[in-house]
């Protein structure tokens, strides 16, 4: 399976990433995209994250997905620094020969993002800036892979 | 060994990252996270609850009972939130 995690402050390009993707016995690719939800008062998201435990946290779960499903590719992108209210902030995308498959692996890997990758977030309002915490609705969906 | 700190836990203490010798006897991250709190009202302050708290050893999520040397990276950081 070919795998391709990066933790970037640039933007990605959706298209060529699927396009990476796409080979010989590739019959389905799904991708999600999360982004800044636009909010009253939201002025910016800033994302820090660790460096190298990252990378490798997500590549367990890729290769748990690859355990769990019949799987070609894996693309995780995931940004950080300044964010702007819908700014495109991860990219998960995954290849397969069937779309059962791309589907179910999609969810799992991006609930495991949100859930066990080493990210942190804060919310700029007004100048201010908040630390935030994962919501419970996050572990109960993360929970059900287990 | 080698600390990193992250979000709050890293603003509270004042560094993101620092070499501690390990302290003879402590051989779990809670005795270390004991003998931090210790190192100033800073560090009092970002490990006062553990509930608000996770690690990691070697770049692995770990709980606070995992044992731990020397030459091992631990970080301290909140609950993750990526996504």
């Amino acid at each position: 399976m070919k795998t391709r995690i990066v933790i970037q402050h640039e933007p990605f390009d959706l298209g060529r990433e699927v396009g990476d993707l796409s080979r010989e016995g590739v019959g389905a690719i799904a991708t999600f995209t999360g982004h800044v939800r636009a909010e009253e008062g939201l002025e910016a998201l800033i994302l820090e994250h660790y460096p190298g435990m990252t990378e490798r946290e997500i590549a367990r779960h890729a290769e748990e997905a690859a355990r769990r499903w019949t799987l070609l590719g894996v693309t995780v992108i995931h940004r950080v620094g300044e964010l702007k209210p819908g700014d495109p902030i991860v990219l998960v995308a995954v290849a397969a020969a069937h779309r059962g498959d791309a589907f179910a692996a999609c969810e799992f890997l991006m609930d495991q993002v949100k859930t066990q990758a080493t990210f942190w977030k804060q919310q700029r309002r007004g100048g201010e800036t908040v630390w935030l915490g994962l919501k419970p609705a996050d572990d109960k969906r993360a929970e059900r892979w287990k | 060994m080698k600390l990193l700190y992250f979000a709050w836990v890293r603003q509270k203490i004042g560094k993101s990252e620092e070499t501690l010798q390990l302290p003879e006897g402590i051989s779990t991250i809670a005795a270390l996270v004991d003998h931090l709190r210790t190192l100033g009202s800073g560090y009092a302050d970002a490990f006062a609850d553990f509930k608000r708290l996770r690690a990691a050893a070697n770049q692995v999520h770990a709980g606070f009972d995992a044992t731990i040397t020397d030459t091992d990276e631990i970080a301290f950081f909140p609950p993750v939130t990526g996504g």
